[in-house]
């Protein structure tokens, strides 16, 4: 039975490699994705023990790196003078980092910025746990005045600084903006790479000079152990001297802890990237299984002569799923390459949004390939199995017979099945709904995919008006072609069924994206007219924070009544994660009108929070109750003043005030400025004034209020069209497999496709028909996509109704769009089996077997 | 019933004039001529390899006459309703339907001369599945784009007799009815000829007996011209005239034959086969 198997594969090139092209692609996707992640984990990694030092010492809980806002607690200077005595050590280094410090190009743009760090510290000659100098001065000479910087050999070259030039940077300090010569060009670690974060050197008095208010301190010091001493004993000794409050760490364990940290973030990343790969692999299991159908059913009769010659059951059956075997491995081993690919493409998305890798290694980890190759063998051989067992039903009289029916399950059965499904899906989904936290969010998606597959069992039946509708148009402007074309489309409903499902999962997601996106977008609008009572915004696009300075200058201007300040941070609050805004409550009132559920807004100061509906309900708070919330610099507790309603212009758990956040050792560095201006004062010259200050930084922006909320849209847009390009990878699999059921129902109807030629049917009749087949069952997939996607798009817009999207809006031209563009799809699909049926030989094909 | 005995084709070298209708020819009896070869040759391959499936095959086929082709296999005569029928491409030669020569017209011209001037009856797979017997009728005329003229339709429908299954699926009807289906297709669009290609091969003598004198009556009652590729002497014996090829020749013919005379011939025409093969060694 084997070289039958053999036999097939090789006669059967063609088909089994647009079979294989499913798996190829659902392998492809999970393979690129943990070759990125890996990618950027190693990237990560790099930079982490690129920069520690054997042993580090830093404010007791400093470490953490899953918190923002800046911690503004220091070392004394003094420390290093007294851990130099000891003999463990070979070398000590005191180090002011500042984050936040960004370098702007000679055309002006931001350079990286849009999510990695602009990191700037003082030079040193540290060696770190890798034995690479942390840094290396590559070219020029060390910056030792005020007005001297040096830059790190990549940002240099993106921002086109060549020594000697003049840098501006944007710091977060005061002046908010600077002008320096670049003296020198640093390397960091040995080969450079910071995964997009930017470096700028100041001499070490000058960073204390700007950034720390002159005061002779440091943000960590950092330990060499001299030779023969290990990790462990230097920090036990450096423990001896180092007094309270400060934490000692082994280069080792603060590696592992930061590594471990940005690994759980990663692996959000991971899991995000892995659910489009489950998108693709499920669509493409339906191709896979369509594909064996049809090459089962075209074979039936090769198989029932194989049953007739005595072959079992059984042989058949593992004949086809040899087949499929053989086909899973080699289509697992393409995917694999193709995934690298694929990260490489990740990667360059990634870069355009920010997140810039350079010249990371792209490993492909044994893990990698294990599951790239489970993936697609286990996914290829269940998805032939049912073809398989179909085709060892074929009994051998049938070998003898003309046309050979393959038994199949009655359309019946597989709507009350698909039924079943949906009501399981909906079920799940509601306890997802109901549920909260990851464990909600599998259960909704474990919901969909039922009811997905629920529907893509009963599209058969459910499509057949579409089918007709579209039929009676076809009939109408394209006669007896689009007679046939429909008739097509409707001879093997299971065939057309599967393979417009494929995209109905895709546009499904796509559609329920663009219903939230929409809705996000219709309810921030919502909220900045709503609540909103300043009538300008400064604000960051890429959601760093910005200088105090700016809101101290603006404050001062001619015409400007009030300037509210908002800060961000984050907490925990127990294990969870807390958003944090914070806010002068004097000036709360001047910038937005905050509704509040319960309590009252005079009892908000220095001592109490707000706290967002939804918070308050999942951690049960009330007015009144102690809120204990963990900052870098330790624990603080406040007293709840109010509950304000998700959804207005605040996003976020808690609101603080300013002297709350400040005390809580969080460094002052604003992320919004709402300003309103005296009733009487011009708004352009307000403007033009407040656009004078903030000359020089393209980052930070003044906008109305309109403005404002096409910035929110784009923050918004941007996350959708990266998820767009994710799902497109799932509408690249559905269009190829409509290109192969097209091209295989062109093989199969070979000889009719003669008797039509025959008849006088011209070749671009014949593509015409084809054409009209493809158009069909795209339209269909798209139409139970659109109206899935708005099924969902409703149901998952109630659910996060609390969470600000609390209005619903469906982007009806956009989703009528979509229904469209999936005929332009089906036109593409269809150009290859269009152009295979026209080329047939007439005669040859009327003679064919 | 007056029927010409059969007479030897002369072995001369064929002459070389455009359309003639000289007697080296199977000339067609009476006046008109729907179809026309002249010098026909079909050559498969190349060089050494080169078979000549028709070396040089001249024949005239009457108009309003039921024409039977018939041969041993490998005589070439389905090869030449091939490329009578617009199907295939002959070597060299020239071929004639309703006064239009085949040669060197394209694919576009060549699927609108099957449209408009040909009828098609194979042996099998005739009708297309998914479209019901009176939409199979109506193909030819629908696809281009041309109007069903009822009264005709009606005529058809009553004399293959098929009024209650029009609505049916081929699936639904037996192999005759099927067959009787692709017969008024063929017919209703009035081409200049219908081809049929072993219309009866595939059915019992029932039905081929009500498929044969369908196409006989299509001929006698609505001079129609009727051309028919069968290795059967009881098919032929419904035609006017049986050409018989062999080795792509044209070896004789029988005009108003009997399915004994037929025979008779077969036999004579594979002794000479097997002969000539067995010489051949």
């Amino acid at each position: 039975m084997f070289k039958v198997t053999w036999r097939n594969l090789v006669a059967r090139k063609i088909r089994l490699a647009l079979s294989g092209f499913a798996i190829v692609l659902g392998v492809a996707f999970v393979a690129g994705s943990f070759i990125f992640t890996d990618a950027l984990g190693g990237a990560f990694d790099g930079i982490v023990s690129g920069t520690t030092a054997d042993v580090e010492i830093l404010p007791e809980g400093a470490g953490q790196v899953d918190t923002f806002g800046t911690d503004a607690r220091t070392i004394p200077a003094s420390l290093v003078a007294e851990l130099s005595q000891l003999t463990e050590a070979e070398m000590v280094v005191g180090t002011d980092q500042v984050q936040g410090v960004f370098v702007i190009s000679k055309e002006g743009k931001l350079i990286g910025g849009n999510g990695p760090p602009g990191l700037a510290f003082n030079y040193n000659e540290m060696t770190a746990i890798t034995g690479e100098r942390i840094l290396t001065l590559a070219d020029g000479e060390l910056p030792t005045t005020r007005t001297e910087v040096a830059l790190d050999i990549d940002t240099a070259e993106k921002a086109d600084y060549d020594i000697g030039d003049e840098v501006t940077l944007v710091t977060p300090g005061d002046p908010p903006t600077m002008k320096a010569e670049l003296t020198g060009l640093v390397r960091f670690g040995s080969e450079g790479g910071l995964a997009g974060a930017t470096l700028t050197i100041f001499d070490a008095q000058v960073i204390k000079d700007l950034f720390f208010g002159g005061k002779d301190v440091y943000t960590h010091v950092s330990l060499t152990a001299a030779e023969e001493v290990s990790q462990i004993q230097l920090r036990d000794a450096a423990q001896e001297v180092v007094p309270e409050g400060l934490d000692v760490v082994t280069g080792d364990e603060f590696a592992a802890d930061q590594q471990d940290a940005i690994g759980e973030i990663l692996g959000f990343i991971n899991t995000f990237l892995l659910v489009f790969a489950a998108v693709a692999l499920v669509v493409g299991t339906f191709l896979i299984i369509n594909t064996f159908s049809i090459l089962v059913a075209q074979r039936s009769r090769e198989l029932a002569l194989l049953r007739a010659m005595g072959a079992s059951k059984k042989q058949v059956n593992r004949a086809v799923l040899s087949e499929a075997l053989v086909v899973s491995l080699v289509g697992s081993t393409v995917g694999l390459g193709l995934g690298y690919l694929l990260a490489i493409g990740l990667k360059a998305l990634f870069g355009v949004i920010g997140l810039d890798l350079g010249a990371a290694d792209m490993p492909i980890q044994l893990r990698t390939i294990l599951v790239s190759y489970a993936v697609g063998v286990i996914v290829t051989l269940i998805a032939a199995y049912l073809p398989a067992r179909r085709a060892s039903r074929i009994s051998p009289v049938q070998a003898m017979r003309d046309d050979v029916a393959l038994p199949e399950a009655s359309l019946r059965w597989r709507f009350i099945i698909g039924a079943v499904m949906v009501a399981g899906g909906v079920a799940l989904m509601g306890g997802g709904f109901a549920g909260s936290g990851g464990r909600g969010l599998l259960l909704i998606g474990i919901g969909m995919l039922a009811i997905l597959i629920g529907v893509a069992l009963m599209a058969p039946v459910l499509g057949r008006p579409i089918i007709h509708a579209l039929g009676w148009a076809y009939r109408r402007l394209f006669g007896t072609v689009g007679n046939l074309a429909t008739m097509n489309t409707l001879r093997n409903p299971r065939r057309t069924a599967a393979t417009s499902s494929a995209l109905m999962i895709g546009l499904t997601l796509v559609a329920l994206m663009s219903i939230l996106g929409q809705s996000a977008k219709v309810s921030t609008d919502k909220a900045i007219e709503e609540s909103l009572t300043a009538e300008l915004i400064v604000s960051n696009a890429t959601g760093q924070f910005f200088s105090t300075a700016y809101g101290d200058q603006i404050r001062e201007l001619d015409g400007v009544a009030s300037v509210t300040t908002f800060r961000q941070a984050t907490a925990k609050l127990g294990e969870s994660q807390a958003y944090l805004q914070a806010v002068d409550p004097r000036s709360l009132g001047a910038a937005l009108q905050l509704p509040v559920d319960s309590g009252s807004l005079r009892r908000f100061d220095a001592q109490s929070v707000l706290v967002s509906s939804t918070r308050a309900e999942s951690s049960s708070l009330e007015v009144g109750d102690s809120v204990k919330l963990t900052f870098p610099a330790g624990p603080k507790a406040f007293t709840v003043a109010g509950v304000y309603p998700v959804g207005g212009a605040i996003a976020g758990d808690f609101l603080l005030s300013l002297e709350g956040l400040e005390r809580a050792g969080i460094k002052p560095e604003d992320s919004l400025l709402f300003i309103s201006k005296e009733p009487d004062a011009s708004e352009a010259a307000v403007r033009s004034q407040i656009e004078d200050v903030l000359v020089d930084n393209p980052t930070v922006t003044l906008k109305n209020q309109k403005e404002f909320a096409e910035e929110q849209r784009g923050l918004i847009n941007t996350v959708l069209y990266i998820i767009y390009a994710l799902l497109g990878l799932a509408i690249i699999i559905a269009i190829l497999g409509i290109t192969n059921t097209l091209a295989l129902s062109v093989i199969e109807r070979t000889r009719e496709v003669g008797l039509l030629r025959a008849v006088g049917v011209s070749r671009r009749q014949l593509r015409t028909m084809v054409r009209l087949e493809s158009i069909a069952i795209s339209v269909l997939g798209a139409v139970l996509g659109v109206v899935m996607g708005i099924a969902f798009g409703i149901a998952m817009q109630r659910a996060i109704a609390d969470q600000g999207i609390d209005v619903l809006s469906i982007p009806w031209l956009l989703l009528g769009s979509f229904v469209v563009l999936a005929g332009l799809v089906g036109v593409l699909a269809a150009v290859l089996p269009a152009r295979r049926a026209a080329r047939l030989n007439v005669l040859e094909a009327i003679t064919t077997e | 019933m007056f029927r010409s005995a059969a007479k030897p084709i002369p072995s001369k070298p064929i002459p070389s004039k455009p359309i003639p209708s000289g007697s080296y020819t199977a000339t067609a009896p009476g006046g008109g001529v729907a179809a026309r070869v002249f010098e026909v040759l079909k050559v498969y391959g190349e060089g050494d390899a080169s078979v000549a499936a028709l070396d040089g095959v001249s024949i005239d086929f009457a108009a309003d006459a039921f024409t039977a082709v018939m041969g041993p296999s490998g005589s070439g005569k389905s090869t030449l309703m091939h490329c009578m029928a617009a199907l295939d491409t002959v070597s060299s030669g020239q071929v004639f339907i309703g006064g239009v020569e085949l040669a060197g017209l394209g694919d576009k011209q060549l699927t609108k001369l099957r449209r408009d001037k040909i009828g098609f009856v194979f042996q099998a797979y005739n009708l297309v599945p998914t479209l019901t017997a009176q939409e199979n009728i109506e193909l030819p005329l629908s696809i281009a784009g041309r109007k069903v003229d009822r009264q005709w339709f009606d005529t058809v429908i009553d004399t293959v007799g098929l009024r209650d299954r029009l609505g049916h699926r081929p699936n639904q009807l037996s192999g005759g009815q099927q067959q009787r289906v692709a017969c008024a297709r063929a017919l209703v669009a009035r081409p200049e000829v219908v081809f049929a290609d072993e219309p009866t091969g595939n059915l019992d003598s029932a039905a081929s007996a009500e498929v044969l004198a369908f196409l006989r009556s299509s001929v006698d009652d609505h001079r129609q011209t009727v051309i028919m590729v069968t290795h059967d002497p009881v098919a032929a014996s419904y035609t006017d005239r049986v050409v018989f090829l062999a080795d792509g020749k044209v070896v004789d013919e029988l005009r108003n034959p009997t399915a004994d005379d037929v025979l008779e011939e077969m036999k004579v025409l594979s002794a000479r086969s097997v002969a000539g093969t067995a010489a051949g060694h």
